[in-house]
């Protein structure tokens, strides 16, 4: 690396840090607050040849996660455990159109990176963002070259192996011009891991034209504590779909991702899933704002909170151009006397009178009638429950791939067998 | 005048003068369904009121009557909705009473029913609706019935969303078909369904119910219909007038039919004196 970006990059993290200073004891708006001094450092992992030579029980929660380790029907891959980046690897037919690596590696590589570090996410948002940047623990920064159109899936793995230990990672995904990619991204544990913190920021910079398709699912467990911390940027005609899937018990999740549709016909779809069960406190939105002419956001979730689960499910679009358009779509169902549920659908218009915003919003009990009618052919009324909860949960997302579709589908599957 | 009025001596003759030419069929018959002086309410709404029904392995019978008469109500109390309170009476079937058993325990049993209106369940496709309703996974049979029925192209929806009445009506006979139950109600068959359509649905029915097997045959069946045009297609045995909550009638179906077409549902208020 050059001096003068080694010296341009100390001289930047200066800058950084000392605003991460200043929100280190920064609450987050949302979400119970989390002690982030109590957590040990975890020893460091070798790096492995193949994501099969992983132990057996890694690639077992991994795959629940929406991880294969047969990478054959990938076109890159990255894992992470607890704080040590472990693989990283690009196909051989994708060499040339993706780059994999840890964001701390792209930093040094490319002085562009440090010019877009927290341009999408404050440092200083809340004490997770300070938390990121005072003591970062790589994360994945993946790039899709201009034009390229990758049309297997990339995969990327956060997984926490060590007990009561903090990741803080940072993300980058850079979306250049005309090129078009899906990512798939798993954040999950080992099976005996009982407590920790994941602090996830991640940084989308989509290119003019530019598409990408990133499916998250969370596979966490009832003493873990999540904050992900999300931004995308989008130029002009570039779309962004997200897929968040929530489908197992958590301690809490608090996140609010946020994209800022600047270039002009641009627009997002967040597609989100909450499966609120046990004593999970779930807090999760998604935030839009139409910049540019003739954008167009679009947000539908659908919770259903079981046990003594709290969800909020959120909701915001700002329309700041006049031919900018949204629409919140967000239900849900309790299906317990002890659960909560708010929807909370925020539209702002600012200064642009023309701006057509909408949301529908309902939290409603599950259909008797729909119940009864699958008990008519012979289920039981718990095997009812859980199918047509599954189906409720089974949005319908336009143009997903066939290989992210099957996935969607044995998540849920999986999931409902377990008694969702 | 083939209507009689509902006391039971007279039904009895009624079943014996009906039924005198099945008479040696009929030996070893077993009884498919008894409902004894059956009252529902739903909410605090008496709907059926002391009603009475027997039907007998290897019968169909169909049921007619006014608008809001009860007749749904009638079939879902069979199936054990949980919505139709029964406030006096019993249901036996095949031999076991049935009264507080769930949905599910009577599907299980052999119960199975065509909805007048079935609920459209977002999520659930037509496909997966075949599967549950099967004894165990058979795609190829699943396929098979659906092309029959020509509702290949509702399998990959969800069940009943944005069906169209003649769809819905069809995309219920394949479940039935799948579910194979032996005792089968219909809740208007035909309604919304156009003449091609009405062929293919009498001949499901009649498969369902094993009407190609002449001696050997168990299934029985319930028909609401209000058109009787159904019965052109599948033949019923004995047919019922449900009015205000009781059944007030019993006879051969398509005098009932003649008879109502003459004298309007109101002949039957007549012949309840009778
Ligand atoms: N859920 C309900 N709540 C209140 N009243 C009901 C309910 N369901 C049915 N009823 C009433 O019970 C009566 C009988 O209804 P039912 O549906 O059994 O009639 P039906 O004979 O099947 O009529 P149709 O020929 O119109 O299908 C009607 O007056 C109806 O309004
Ligand atoms: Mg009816």
């Amino acid at each position: 690396m050059s001096k003068v970006l080694k010296s341009r990059i100390s001289e930047r993290r200066e800058e950084w840090r000392t605003k991460a200073a200043s929100a280190r004891d920064k609450p987050a708006k949302f979400g119970p607050d989390i002690d982030l001094t109590s957590f040990t450092k975890p020893s460091i992992k070798d790096k492995v040849k193949s994501l099969g030579s992983l132990s057996h029980q890694i690639q077992e929660s991994a795959l629940y996660a929406g991880i294969d380790a047969n990478e054959t029907f990938r076109s890159g891959s990255y894992f992470q455990i607890d704080h040590s980046v472990v693989y990283e690897r690009v196909q051989k037919a994708f060499e040339g159109k993706v780059e994999i690596m840890s964001t701390a590696e792209a930093l040094e590589k490319y002085d562009w990176v440090a010019d877009l570090w927290w341009k999408a996410v404050p440092v200083d948002q809340d004490k997770y963002t300070a938390q990121a940047e005072l003591d970062q623990t790589h994360g994945y920064f993946i790039r899709i070259r201009k034009g390229q159109k990758v049309e297997k899936p990339i995969q990327a793995c956060l997984f926490l192996a060590e007990n009561n230990i903090s990741q803080n990672v940072h993300n980058m995904i850079i979306v250049e011009d005309g090129a078009d990619a899906q990512i798939i991204t798993g954040c999950t544990r080992g099976q005996e891991v009982e407590q920790g913190m994941h602090v996830g920021i991640s940084e989308f910079f989509l290119g003019k034209g530019s598409s990408l398709m990133f499916t998250m699912i969370h596979n966490w467990a009832e003493r873990f504590d999540v904050r992900p911390r999300t931004g995308v940027i989008l130029e002009e005609d570039a779309t962004y779909v997200s897929n968040y899937i929530l489908l197992r018990p958590v301690s809490s999740i608090q996140m609010y991702p946020a994209a800022y549709l600047n270039g002009d016909n641009s627009r997002v779809r967040f597609n989100t899933i909450l499966s609120g069960q046990k004593d999970s406190y779930i807090d999760v939105g998604s935030k839009t704002v139409l910049k540019g002419e003739n954008t167009r956001a679009e947000s539908v979730a659908r919770a259903v909170a079981g046990d003594r689960s709290i969800i909020y499910a959120r909701g915001q679009i700002i329309g700041q151009s006049n031919t900018g358009r949204g629409h919140l779509d967000c239900r849900g169902i309790l299906l317990s006397e002890e659960a909560e549920m708010q929807a909370i659908p925020e539209l702002i218009s600012e200064k642009a009178p023309r701006a057509e915003l909408s949301h529908e919003a309902a939290i409603s009990p599950i259909a008797e009638e729909e119940v009864y009618y699958l008990m008519s052919r012979g289920l039981s009324k718990d095997e009812a429950v859980s199918m047509i909860t599954r189906g409720f949960l089974n949005i319908d997302i336009p143009g997903l791939p066939p290989v992210l579709k099957g996935y969607i589908q044995r998540t849920l599957d999986a999931a409902s067998e377990e008694g969702l | 005048m083939k209507c009689f009025s509902y006391n039971p001596k007279y039904v009895i003759n009624l079943v014996i003068y009906f039924d005198h030419w099945r008479l040696p069929l009929r030996k070893g018959v077993k009884t498919m369904l008894e409902i004894e002086d059956l009252s529902v309410e739903i909410g605090d709404r008496s709907i059926l009121k002391k009603l009475s029904l027997h039907i007998d392995e290897g019968e169909v019978h169909a049921l007619l009557g006014q608008n809001g008469s009860g007749k749904t109500t009638l079939l879902m109390v069979i199936m054990g909705m949980p919505a139709y309170k029964v406030t006096n009476g019993r249901i036996i079937f095949q031999g076991s009473d049935i009264t507080g058993k769930t949905v599910d325990e009577r599907a299980r049993m052999g119960i199975g029913v065509a909805f007048q209106k079935p609920p459209s369940v977002r999520g659930i496709k037509t496909s997966q609706m075949v599967e549950i309703c099967m004894d165990k996974k058979d795609e190829k049979r699943a396929n098979e019935i659906a092309g029959r029925l020509n509702v290949v192209d509702l399998m990959d929806r969800d069940v009943n969303a944005g069906f169209s009445g003649g769809e819905a009506k069809r995309s219920e006979m394949l479940q039935l078909l799948a579910q194979n139950p032996s005792f089968a109600m219909f809740d208007e068959p035909e309604s919304g369904v156009d003449l091609d359509n009405i062929a293919l649905v009498g001949s499901a029915m009649n498969e369902i119910l094993e009407k190609d097997r002449v001696r050997m045959k168990k299934a029985a069946g319930l028909i609401v219909t209000h058109t009787g045009h159904i019965l052109d297609y599948v033949n019923a045995d004995i047919g019922h007038i449900l009015m205000d909550g009781t059944i007030v009638c019993e006879g051969n179906p398509r005098d009932l039919f003649d008879d109502i077409r003459a004298h309007g549902y109101e002949g039957c208020v007549e012949c309840r004196r009778c």
